[in-house]
């Protein structure tokens, strides 16, 4: 059984987060994620940006239903646009029927690569276990599915024989992401896909992504830290702080004319290769009530 | 130009892997293959490269973690590499280590004082109420508070943790700090503090650095001299100016190329 909308389907997004909260059980009156809401088009990329605690790896988990037991979603929608079936509230969905879309519409990659394949199934067996589980894939086709996946994502066909121990990060990181496109999914969760790698890998990767993203038509969820990143792949941008969103826009808005003081503290605090800029700590003075400062000469003042 | 503080020579670290079927063939991989650098009293070298290019191989070396195959490290005026026991002991509270896991490099069944005053206590520097001042200054100057001496590592955050890692490396004035990877565990936010952190100490205390990183945007910010590591084998060396504005080895030219965020000028009026 799926809860459907009476949203029309042809026009709503992809996915689209209306108001939601989340909670720990034991202190349900400290919002872990706060009112938050934005949509994702499908053949774009929104990234959400914030620093560790800012509650954006909570957001895309609750997308997928994937919140810890002692975490509980309070408040608000989960509308994913499911051409076939309408638009349905992922909050509200049985586990059978949400089973069926995870892996299938919407995948995730996660961020360790290291911890989150098993050590002890080949990695040829864990991208053709969605295919199966979803598809109904078996056998020689499996196998060549497999081994289109693994080249889709540059990795030769016969590595599918080998144990994740015996790939590098980047090559580990390039199977999660062969899972996790395996079915074609509409809706692709990144969360901090590249934190633990190079920088020369991360670039690949993230070009990879980019290239998948179009070719696939998907919407990409793309959580991340880092303004670098943001610069190098994003469509939309969110910036959450401590569990609120403070700022929402294109690339170019959020980027080139940054509203928000925390948002333009994050942008100062990213390190330039030209070291043109002086290197800067994240400045949180905008937080003391005392120190509020007109937006608009604000601006004026950096510029 | 100042006078070299610390100069390797000739280094040769080769590691045995197993390979072929469970493991019983071996193969040789060189993982340090004839390194020299030289570290000016003062400044900062970055070590660039790749994971895997022997970088971090490098500076266990230099610091006598791990033995050489071949090779002099000279450290006012003796080779480190000829030491054992004691002596090397002795040596080392002048070439201490900052590690790139603050999440895995401190014991967590050490209270942070104890973390701190190791060290100090290791090699007898001074009473132990004299030790204690030493650690609670040492804390106080790195961002922490005295009441957090009686706290165990877990209760910190990414960025406070390679606070008492730095703590925990410059308590016994040092000369020389090697610093694996420091800020790459961190939020990008974060490394900034860490960074200056970094900075202001090597002027207050006369510090010495190599710097190991992957990341070319961080060594732009803290290095005064780089080399660039690619299997095994420095490719390229010269000043932070020189590398940046003409590289000239292949390596070193995807390595800037990789930099996210740098198709975007816009990234720089922020």
């Amino acid at each position: 059984m799926t809860v459907k909308t009476t949203i029309d389907s042809l026009n709503a997004p992809l996915l689209q987060l209306q108001q939601l909260s989340i909670v720990a059980k034991k202190a349900p009156e400290k919002l872990l994620v706060d009112n938050v809401s934005f949509s994702i088009e499908a053949g774009k990329t929104t990234c959400v940006v914030g620093e560790s605690g800012s509650g954006k790896s909570l957001t895309a988990l609750s997308v997928m239903g994937l919140l810890s037991k002692p975490l509980q979603l309070t408040a608000g929608k989960v509308l994913f646009n499911d051409a076939e079936n309408g638009v349905v509230d992922l909050s509200l969905i049985d586990a059978e029927s949400l089973r069926k879309i995870r892996g299938a519409k919407i995948a995730m990659i996660f961020q360790e690569p290291m911890t989150s394949l098993n050590p002890v199934l080949t990695v040829g067996y864990q991208i053709g276990e969605s295919l199966t589980t979803h598809l109904g894939i078996k056998g020689a086709a499996l196998k060549t599915k497999i081994a289109a996946l693994l080249e889709m994502v540059g990795i030769p066909p016969s590595r599918a024989e080998s144990y994740p121990d015996e790939l590098s990060g980047g090559q580990r990181q390039r199977v999660m992401i062969a899972m996790s496109i395996a079915c074609e999914p509409k809706l692709l969760i990144a969360d901090e896909p590249t934190t633990a790698l190079d920088v020369t890998v991360q670039a690949q990767i993230l070009k990879l992504l980019d290239s998948l993203k179009t070719r696939m038509n998907m919407g990409m969820l793309f959580i991340t830290h880092d303004f670098g990143v943001v610069a190098d792949i994003a469509d939309n941008v969110v910036v959450m702080f401590r569990g609120k969103i403070v700022e929402a826009g294109t690339k170019a808005e959020v980027l080139e004319h940054p509203q928000h003081p925390y948002t333009r503290a994050l942008l100062a605090c990213v390190p330039d290769a030209e070291g043109k800029k002086p290197l800067q700590p994240i400045d949180y003075a905008w937080l003391n009530p005392v120190h509020i400062t007109d937006p608009v000469t604000d601006m004026k003042a950096m510029a | 130009m100042s006078a070299d503080i610390l100069v390797a020579n000739h280094l040769v670290k080769t590691y045995t892997q197993r390979s072929g079927k469970f493991g019983f063939g071996t193969s040789l991989v060189k993982a340090l293959d004839d390194v020299s650098i030289s570290l000016r009293s003062g400044s900062t070298l970055a070590v660039v490269g790749e994971s895997g290019s022997g970088k971090s191989t490098l500076a266990r070396c230099l610091l006598q973690l791990q033995p050489l195959d071949s090779g002099e490290v000279l450290f006012a005026g003796q080779d480190l590499a000829k030491m054992r026991g004691a002596e090397l002991r002795a040596v080392r509270k002048d070439l201490q280590m900052v590690f790139q896991d603050p999440f895995a490099s401190l014991n967590p069944r050490m209270h942070v004082g104890q973390i701190i005053g190791e060290g100090l206590l290791i090699h007898a520097m001074g009473s132990p109420a004299e030790q204690q001042k030493k650690v609670i200054a040492m804390m106080r100057r790195v961002g922490l508070t005295e009441a957090d001496m009686q706290k165990y590592p877990h209760e910190f955050s990414g960025g406070q943790r390679q606070r008492i890692g730095i703590a925990r490396a410059l308590v016994l004035q040092p000369k020389v700090v090697v610093c694996d990877e420091p800020v790459s565990a961190l939020d990008v936010s974060i490394q900034a503090q860490i960074l200056l952190l970094l900075k202001d100490l090597q002027q207050e205390m006369a510090l010495s650095y190599i710097f190991i990183s992957h990341d070319l945007r961080v060594v732009r910010h803290i290095a005064d001299d780089i080399v660039v590591m690619y299997a095994g084998k420095i490719v390229e060396r010269g000043t932070v100016l020189d590398i940046y504005a003409q590289p000239q080895h292949e390596y070193t030219r995807n390595l800037l190329a990789a930099i996210p965020g740098k198709k975007q000028p816009s990234l720089e009026i922020a």
